[in-house]
């Protein structure tokens, strides 16, 4: 395939993000690297729960934690997971607008999560006085759910900058992995935040 | 000559149209579980079921909702996802032994 070729929104084959050689590497070194962050994030699940006991004072994840912030959290990035899926779907079927509106709802949907995130660890310092330096346990929760809000922020600027960088490109070989790497991404947070929401959360609730 | 092909890759368009429907309608489903799996997880936390079972039987929901999360919205059930796998079960093996480390054989 000619260099023409690939850039010709014309001429795309069916699944254009493993068409070319970038593309398939791109898939598989990419995959590896989600397997490496499973581990990382393994290592910070095991450090909160192994901490989560050494608490200082009235502020216990039972004390601490409200169900109803966690839940509309959980609602919007689940949300944003399938509408990522929706971009895809039309990324597929060369629909380069609408990949681009549902990529751009993925976004508002991450940016409210990232608010209410905010919110909630505003409400903890202010409220509570629990902070990073409070206890050993406020050191393990503002790791590792700050580092999964780290890589939220990380997702939505990917997201935003691969938008408006191919805003006038259309979809073309170039780009469709790009695409789809990003969506990998974003879907690997929803499955992190299904553990954090299960493990810290729920399970702090039952004690 | 030519028409010929244009209508076979036309059929083959379609076809493939069609399996991303396909598709689709499975991911819709899956977000439809995944939906309700969360919304037992709260239930179950919010009103009080006080039982051993209860800490389980939540990473179970936990656990089935990142299995359709990882096969089907992000098409791991697919062909040509073997090295996929094989990097995500990986990942997993050493997840599971460093939790397990950290928190039964380290003391902190």
């Amino acid at each position: 395939m000619s260099h023409e070729d690939v850039l010709n929104p014309n001429q795309l084959p069916h699944d254009p993000e493993k068409a070319t050689l970038e593309g398939k590497n791109k898939f598989i070194g990419f995959w590896m690297f989600l397997g490496g962050e499973t581990v990382l994030f393994a290592s910070l699940f095991g450090t909160y729960l192994a901490l989560v006991r050494s608490t200082s004072g009235e502020n216990t994840p039972e004390n601490l934690f409200g169900l109803e912030l966690v839940f509309i959290m959980t609602m919007l990035l689940l949300t944003s997971s399938l509408t990522s899926v929706y971009a895809m779907y039309h990324m597929k079927n060369h629909d380069f607008k609408k990949m681009q509106l549902w990529l751009g709802i993925t976004v508002l949907l991450g940016l409210g999560f990232l608010g209410c995130e905010i919110y909630e660890f505003y409400h903890y310092i202010h409220e509570y006085g629990f902070t990073f330096r409070s206890s050993a346990f406020g050191s393990a929760f503002y790791t590792l759910v700050g580092f999964h809000g780290g890589h939220v922020v990380f997702g939505l600027s990917w997201i935003v900058a691969l938008m408006i960088r191919n805003q006038k490109r259309g979809l073309n070989l170039y780009n469709a992995p790009k695409f789809y790497i990003a969506s990998l991404y974003w879907h690997f947070i929803d499955v992190v935040w299904v553990f954090i929401f299960t493990v810290v959360y729920l399970m702090g609730k039952v004690g | 000559m030519t028409e010929r092909t244009e209508s076979t890759s036309r059929y083959k368009i379609d076809i493939r149209k069609k399996e991303y429907k396909e598709e689709m309608v499975h991911q819709v489903t899956s977000f439809t579980l995944m939906i309700l799996f969360t919304f037992i997880a709260f239930g179950m936390v919010v009103m009080e079921i006080s039982s051993y079972f209860v800490k389980p039987v939540l990473l179970l929901l936990a656990v089935i909702q990142v299995v359709f999360q990882l096969y089907y919205f992000m098409h791991m059930k697919n062909k040509g996802h073997a090295m996929p796998a094989m990097m995500m079960f990986g990942g997993i093996v050493i997840a599971i032994v460093t939790i397990l480390t950290f928190t039964s054989i380290i003391w902190w």
